[in-house]
């Protein structure tokens, strides 16, 4: 594996998850992050933002794998069974390793 | 004659019925909502500066025993009649406790354009029921005995924007006073009907979105929906009839009693007892309750308010 790959690890789910979202990565080991709003539809119904409840939040993290990896077990045992939420990671290719 | 801000909502409806693309840009649905919270907490904070505090304190506590005790009565109506999971059956019951502000602002232009007048400090009594139902609701779903992050519950609830607005309005309101507040009137006070307009035809389009999932929770959800405010209200009457006051004051009391949660609650019930169908519980009182009290509730509950202290000789 290349020195400057990295894992982008992305997180779609409920606005209302957003803080708590926001202390886990961190707290597992996560240097940054960036939200976005947005909408869709899924398993849960349609997510259209037309009301704070309705409205879903996207969550991209770029770290190590292994930070990845704990941070997806952790989405996974703490909100899946709950809350609207899909997690999906791939390898991406920064110029900066050090800094994710 | 009907109200035009009424047919702004029944507008919304229809456009949502039909779905039309319409909708207010979530900003600035934002910021009416902002407008209309600010707006009514400085109408009651200009009124508690000129008011003994604890000439109020006992009606503060009989407002908070009331957003106590009405979730306890439909929660085992909704466990036992209408077969829900106990999650979502407290979390609808803490709904159906709380307040809902776009009813209030309703009831208080329905009084205004009909020359009714009323206590004027009701804004404070909107924010002490917004609380009590959500605590009594986390404890019929989780009970005493699991531990329960209190603290994060307290902080969605107190920096929620209903809460947080509706307070802060009040106190700057009490400070200033309402010579303080002139320049800012054009804003908040003389804005308020169309702010409210606009604040209407949205929620008219998001009611709409809702009857669909009626289908899915069935007519139990939709008797409730009815029924329950009805209930509820005879309580916010009888506060009115024992503190003596007017019958424009007591019908507030009846509005806040009946109306039922779509902001507070949902946010702080989704942190605290995430296995509750939040779709369920605003089904109901977004679906169900909140455009009952807006077309058929609040002229209903100034009659019966108006009955009730003709027979008690208010």
């Amino acid at each position: 594996m290349s020195a400057n790959i990295r894992t982008l690890l992305t997180i779609i789910s409920e606005s209302s998850l957003e803080n708590r979202l926001v202390r886990d990565v961190q707290k597992l080991g996560a240097r940054g992050y960036t939200i976005t709003e947005c909408r869709g539809k899924g398993a849960r119904g349609a997510r259209d933002a037309e009301w704070d409840y309705d409205s879903n939040i996207r969550m991209e993290v770029i770290c190590s794998r292994e930070t990845a990896l704990a941070i997806e077990k952790w989405l996974q045992e703490k909100y899946y069974d709950d809350f609207a939420i899909v997690v999906y990671s791939d390898d991406v290719n920064v110029l900066r390793p050090d800094k994710f | 004659m009907l109200d035009p801000i009424i047919l702004f909502f029944l507008l919304g409806i229809i456009a949502g019925l039909a779905r039309s693309e319409l909708r207010l840009p979530s900003q600035i649905y934002d910021f009416v909502s902002i407008l209309l919270l600010l707006a009514i907490g400085l109408k009651g904070g200009v009124e508690l500066a000129q008011q003994p505090f604890a000439k109020l304190a006992p009606q503060i506590l009989a407002v908070f025993a009331m957003g106590l005790i009405l979730p306890l009565f439909a929660f085992p109506v909704l466990r036992k009649l209408g077969k829900f999971k106990r999650a979502d059956a407290a979390s609808i019951a803490a709904h159906y406790g709380s307040v809902s502000v776009g009813t209030y602002a309703v009831a208080i232009a329905y009084l205004a354009s009909n020359d009714v007048s009323f206590e004027q400090y009701m804004p404070l009594l909107l924010v002490v029921l917004e609380v009590p139902a959500i605590l009594v609701g986390i404890l019929l779903a989780r009970g005493l005995s699991k531990n329960m992050n209190w603290g994060e519950v307290a902080h969605e609830i107190f920096t929620g924007k209903g809460v947080l607005l509706l307070l802060g309005g009040l106190a700057i309101g009490w400070i200033a006073g309402p010579e303080g507040l002139e320049p800012i009137k054009p804003m908040f006070f003389d804005l308020f009907k169309g702010v409210l307009a606009l604040f209407l035809l949205e929620m008219g389009l998001i009611a709409a979105a809702r009857v669909s999932a009626l289908r899915t929770y069935g007519a139990f959800l939709l008797v409730f929906g009815v029924v329950m405010p009805l209930f509820s209200s005879l309580f916010g009457i009888g506060i009115g009839l024992l503190f003596d006051l007017s019958v424009g004051g007591t019908t507030v009391l009846a509005v806040l009693a009946a109306s039922a949660s779509y902001i507070a609650v949902p946010a702080a019930m989704r942190i605290s007892v995430p296995e509750a169908n939040p779709s369920l519980s605003l089904t109901a009182s977004l679906g169900i309750t909140f455009p009952f009290n807006v077309l058929v509730g609040i002229p209903l509950y100034y009659q019966m308010c108006l009955w009730a202290h003709s027979v008690t000789g208010g």
